[in-house]
């Protein structure tokens, strides 16, 4: 025997799951069976990575219906296959491969759509933090206040009007008419481990990439009037520590 | 560590949480996938902090690739190591199979040859582990739907000597034994007679599909239906040699309520019961 035979065995076995034929060297009690039955390991592979980027994508699914998302899953899982079997993080990549792929062309804002849900995924896992009480943002010097936000937090923007499309294909959704984009959000975890996606107007999504970014209040507020930020902020619990001037 | 309990437990999902909160003693242990915990922080956290502060846990990994011909992921291992310190749970077990390859991950349990080579790296790879965890471990016997023509070994001498070798335990999963001799036309009784019974740490029952192949019938070991009923015989007599151990119902697709998963734990524990009185000198 070999001594590299148990590396070119899993080599043989991992070139067939994405070939038409078994590889060399399988039994079975009846050896013509044997695609039929190495045919489950195939399916196995391709059925399960398709469940877990349908259940990390599911309002892209819905988008394109459930068919057409596992021949796509099956070009996506080919060209962008998970390197890790923490499949919490698999996906980063979904929505630029949409981006480039023909078939979805005709739906501009499917990437964007894609793109919020892997935020969202990230969000729900994202490590944990405490919120600081509410008057921790109590001061003298309101201008020169620096916030840190919860790990989750994420801001998101869209040419597109992706976050009102997102909205409508959830389950309590109520039927309104889409406008024009762009759409900008806020995705993030609240204590209570639910995760938000809150639709932004462009001056409150300023405002809080400036506060991310660890811009005083007074900077922040150049963007425009930090009221609303600060009011979805304190409604949702995302401040986990407040500091003044560096 | 204590072990875990000699009574039934169930695969934890979390949208049975609030069910089991209401009522916690009714299961003696739960069983996750240890990939599944492996993001930062969140609810997965906060609920298995929250079962296990009532419930006894078995972190049972399906990512280390422990039949592998390659080295272990570092990284992975890492990971694995930082969730069993946060949680010290009873049990830890991994399976008899490969998943991944090179850097791809192929999120299923895929069959290896049992060869002199396969056994001694599976041994390294196991040593490796139970270095790193600093703890022993269970390995699972697999289902498979094919075998190898260069496999030397049967399966039960194969793990035999991999507990002989290493010092692991072994998670007897009494479908994979069911659906295996079925799929290769072998008697599960021969193979449950050749299993080194005393290294059996945890045991496994599931339900499984099955499809018909020109030749009989191919059974897929699928984790979503109730367990069978000659899985359940063959169960209780491996009860009857053993006494009672730690028994999961692994049920991971298309899952039930929480109500379905109890009463096939019921069913679990009167075969339980059952071996303790038939054996009353069992620890």
């Amino acid at each position: 025997m070999l001594p590299d035979s148990h590396s070119a065995t899993e080599r043989a076995f991992h070139a067939a799951l994405r070939a038409a034929d078994p590889p060399a060297g399988l039994t079975a009690p009846d050896p013509s069976e044997i695609a039929l039955r190495f045919k489950v390991y195939r399916n196995n592979v391709q059925a399960s990575l398709t469940r877990a980027l349908a259940a990390a994508f599911p309002v892209t699914e819905q988008l394109v219906g459930a068919e057409f998302f596992a021949a796509l899953a099956r070009v996506f899982i080919a060209t962008s296959p998970p390197r890790s079997p923490v499949l919490l993080h698999w996906g980063a990549d979904f929505a630029a491969f949409l981006a480039q792929f023909p078939p979805v062309t005709h739906l501009p804002y499917l990437p964007d759509v894609a793109r919020l849900e892997h935020l969202r995924g990230q969000a729900t896992h994202a490590a944990d933090a405490m919120p600081v009480a509410p008057d921790a943002l109590r001061t003298d010097t309101p201008e020169a206040l620096r916030l840190m936000l919860h790990p989750s937090v994420a801001l998101f923007t869209a040419p597109m009007p992706a976050v009102q499309i997102w909205r409508a294909h959830q389950p309590d959704a109520r039927r309104a008419p889409l406008t024009a984009g762009p759409d900008h959000a806020l995705v993030a975890r609240r204590p209570d481990f639910r995760v938000i996606i809150e639709p932004l107007d462009t001056d409150t999504h300023a405002v809080l990439t400036a506060l991310r970014q660890g811009d005083t209040l007074g900077t922040a507020a150049h963007h425009g009037d930090p009221t609303p930020a600060l009011t979805l902020l304190l409604r949702h619990e995302l401040i986990i520590a407040t500091g003044g001037p560096e | 560590m204590r072990p875990l309990p000699r009574t039934p437990g169930l695969s934890f999902k979390p949208e049975h949480f609030r069910d089991i909160m209401a009522a916690p003693s009714a299961v003696g242990f739960f069983e996750v996938h240890a990939e599944n915990y492996m993001g930062e922080g969140g609810a997965a956290h906060a609920m298995l902090n929250a079962l296990h502060a009532d419930h006894a846990l078995s972190i049972h990994g399906v990512g280390l690739s422990i039949g592998g011909a390659g080295a272990l992921c570092r990284d992975h291992l890492a990971r694995l190591r930082k969730l069993i310190d946060r949680y010290q749970p009873q049990s830890f077990s991994e399976h008899l199979a490969w998943s991944s390859h090179g850097a791809e991950w192929l999120n299923d349990l895929l069959p290896l040859p049992y060869t002199d080579e396969t056994l001694a790296t599976i041994c390294t790879h196991i040593d490796h582990v139970q270095d790193v965890l600093g703890r022993r471990m269970l390995l699972e016997n697999p289902a498979t739907y094919v075998t190898f023509a260069a496999s030397t070994w049967s399966e039960t001498d194969f793990l035999t000597e991999i507990t002989r070798r290493t010092g692991c335990g072994l998670l007897l999963d009494v479908n994979n034994v069911f659906v295996s001799a079925t799929n290769h036309r072998f008697d599960a009784r021969a193979y449950l007679a050749a299993f080194p019974l005393e290294a059996v740490g945890e045991i496994h029952l599931a339900g499984h599909d099955c499809e018909e192949l020109p030749s009989g019938p191919l059974l897929i070991d699928t984790h979503g239906a109730q367990v069978a009923n000659p899985v359940w015989t063959l169960y209780a007599e491996v009860l009857a040699r053993t006494g009672p151990l730690p028994t999961l119902i692994e049920w991971d697709t298309d899952v039930p309520d929480f109500a379905t998963l109890l009463a096939e734990a019921r069913r679990a524990y009167s075969l339980l019961e059952h071996a303790a009185i038939g054996q009353p000198h069992a620890a």
